[in-house]
């Protein structure tokens, strides 16, 4: 299991790659890549900064990891996320899962993104044509951790 | 002594990322220093927020979570990573 939280970007192709190598049994790799996009809410986006709670913001994305790994049975979990200054196209996020079959590990990786994005201590501001402005949560981000309650 | 800590929006509008507060005897919970910090006028309304997020020792907690003296507690918006 591997926690990572940098600015510097990163190559998602080799993390990917990495994951296969590192784990005997492994049948299924998932792997998620989030990217800066150049629009959102109506604007274009010419850039972000991505703040975050140094110390907190580790031990919530290990937390999450460490559920999804007594939830399924995973060989393997990877997350790295970026933070301070992104432009678009840039990778922002990767959430890898390994297991010995497919449906562990795409379970456990859409179960990691959604407590990512509702529980994780990050907030972008973006740069837009009309200047600076905090991204507001969006509610379906929170009804999507609701699936999580009810199935095993 | 409370470690008090604001991200994000809430730091910018309160002009404050930092703060050690004074522990008050009152305190019992998260949602009493939220109502300390209220009480200092309009530019501390931001944290009056219904959907403000709360951390204590840097793990997210509830506004009736209990608190001690010497916690880490921390006030942001809901949070927008990923």
């Amino acid at each position: 299991m591997r926690i990572a939280v940098q600015h510097e970007t990163f190559d998602p192709g080799e993390w990917l790659n990495r994951m296969q190598g590192d784990n005997q049994g492994t049948g299924a790799v998932v792997g998620f890549v989030g990217y800066v996009r150049d629009y959102n809410d109506g604007n274009s986006v010419a850039g972000m900064w991505l703040e975050h709670y140094p110390g907190m913001t580790e031990k919530a994305l290990l937390s999450i990891a460490e559920q999804a790994a007594v939830r399924w049975p995973l060989l393997d979990v990877q997350l790295i996320h970026r933070v301070g200054q992104l432009e678009p196209g840039e990778p922002i996020v990767f959430v890898g899962v390994a297991s010995a079959h497919r449906q562990a590990a795409f379970a456990a990786t859409e179960f990691i993104m959604d407590y990512l994005k509702t529980r994780a201590p990050f907030w972008k501001r973006e740069n837009t044509p009309q200047g600076e402005r905090w991204v507001e949560s969006r509610e379906s981000d929170e009804q999507a951790l609701e699936r999580w309650s009810s199935q095993p | 002594m409370i470690h008090l800590q604001f991200f994000a929006r809430y730091r910018e509008q309160l002009g404050c990322d930092t703060e050690q507060l004074p522990w008050h005897t009152s305190f019992r919970t998260m949602g009493d220093v939220r109502q300390h910090l209220l009480a200092r006028g309009e530019a501390w309304q931001v944290l009056s927020e219904p959907r403000i997020m709360c951390a204590r020792n840097q793990e997210l907690c509830a506004l009736d979570t209990a608190i001690v003296d010497g916690d880490e507690l921390a006030f942001f918006p809901p949070v927008t990573g990923g």
